[in-house]
């Protein structure tokens, strides 16, 4: 790499280097869109399940991960506009929880599983949390837009991580991800405690 | 010959400029979503009360500097299995279901583990996870349960958990002087002062 393109690079890294980083505020200015991508990143449960999901995939081959990462936004999105139409109706956080929490477990204990049983999982998550999204967004009056957003960060992190993970190669590496599985179904178990209190 | 070329290797895969800007990426210094308050305050009330506890930190690198002692796949099954259970014990301790002696519990598993690592023990596979995961619950019920009012369950357990699995990431990669002769009696006496340890807990707890 030259010393012009090292130079510009750090000079990049200095730009991104904000002090304070606001979402979800009015005068965010970010518009429908990254609000609703920013809402996704910063909804614990829903990020959650969307990393196990989409580790899942990863674990199980280049196939399951293509599947997942087309599955994923797809059914979050058709989901989202049908819970648009019912606004602040849907809250299910026990069905939320246990969404994440078995994804988890799937992912810690890695059993054999086909592809399309991989992507009919990632689908079925999606809907859930589709569902929720658009039912919140429709509370405070968002729109399609917002469902957008969300859609595409969730294809986009599907994409990623699911690339990221197939591409492991070193035994630790994988081992890695089943740890991450384990935290992310630890997680559930102590909110269903939480919950319970 | 062969360092230079994994040098420039490594430099080929991750340029200086894009892991700066990966860093620099994580430099914010608060971030604000959803208008609500002690988010923040919950991830990392949960990430620095498992390090809070020297009982605590003792008995998870113990976990980690045994599975780095067992070799695979003993390395990763424990971490794998020690967060689910653990969190299975905190699960209990909120839903007001009284575990006996957990203190006493927890010294042991100081105790325990650190008598394991001294002895440089191998059980069988399954007995090394049943231990581990028995102690699991002890550590769970008496830690995981501590949120602060106004803060936010899933952040605190979400840092809660990574915390405890980067204490077994710190025993396994201290663990991995295993493979030195020297390495192996230095692990060994650190087992030995885990134990030690253990004992203070447990008269502690008993008196």
């Amino acid at each position: 790499m030259s010393r012009v393109a090292r130079r510009l690079g750090l000079v990049a890294a200095m730009a991104a280097v904000p002090s304070l980083a606001q979402a979800h505020l009015v005068n965010s200015g970010l518009g429908p869109f990254y609000d609703g991508a920013l809402h996704l990143l910063m909804s614990p449960a829903d990020v959650l399940g969307l990393v196990a999901a989409t580790l899942l995939a990863g674990l199980h081959g280049a196939r399951a991960g293509r599947l997942a990462a087309i599955v994923l936004p797809l059914t979050w999105f058709l989901a989202g506009l049908a819970g648009l139409q019912l606004p602040g109706m849907l809250d299910l956080p026990w069905l939320s929880v246990l969404s994440f929490a078995l994804l988890g477990v799937l992912v810690a204990l890695d059993p054999k599983l086909p592809a399309e049983a991989v992507a009919l999982l990632a689908g079925l998550f999606g809907v859930l949390h589709g569902l929720l999204n658009g039912s919140a967004l429709a509370a405070i009056g968002a729109g399609w837009t917002s469902m957008l957003g969300i859609a595409v960060t969730v294809g986009v992190i599907s994409l990623l991580l699911s690339a990221g993970v197939v591409s492991l190669r070193a035994a630790w590496a994988r081992i890695a991800v089943r740890v991450a599985g384990s935290w992310v179904a630890a997680v559930g178990i102590l909110m269903f405690g939480w919950m319970l209190q | 010959m062969e360092e230079m070329t994994r040098t420039v290797t490594l430099r080929n895969r991750l340029p200086l400029p894009l892991a700066t800007f990966a860093l620099a990426l994580l430099w914010p210094l608060a971030g604000l979503a959803h208008i609500q308050s002690g988010e923040a305050g919950g991830f990392v009330s949960g990430l620095s009360h498992p390090v809070s506890g020297l009982d605590h930190v003792l008995a998870m690198v113990a976990v980690g500097l045994w599975g780095a002692q067992l070799g695979a796949p003993a390395i990763w099954m424990l971490p794998v299995a020690f967060p689910m259970m653990m969190a299975f014990g905190g699960m209990l301790g909120l839903i007001g279901m009284p575990l006996p002696g957990v203190e006493i519990g927890i010294a042991v598993s100081a105790i325990v583990l650190g008598a394991l690592v001294m002895g440089e023990v191998r059980p069988p596979l399954k007995v090394a996870v049943l231990i581990v995961a028995f102690f699991a619950v002890f550590h769970g019920h008496a830690h995981g349960t501590e949120l602060q009012p106004g803060q936010n369950a899933m952040l605190y357990s979400l840092g809660f958990v990574i915390a405890t699995g980067l204490l077994h990431a710190t025993g396994i990669a201290i663990g991995l002087i295993h493979r030195w002769d020297t390495g192996r009696k230095v692990l060994r006496a650190a087992g030995a002062a885990v134990l030690v340890s253990g004992f203070y807990f447990l008269w502690s707890a008993l008196t």
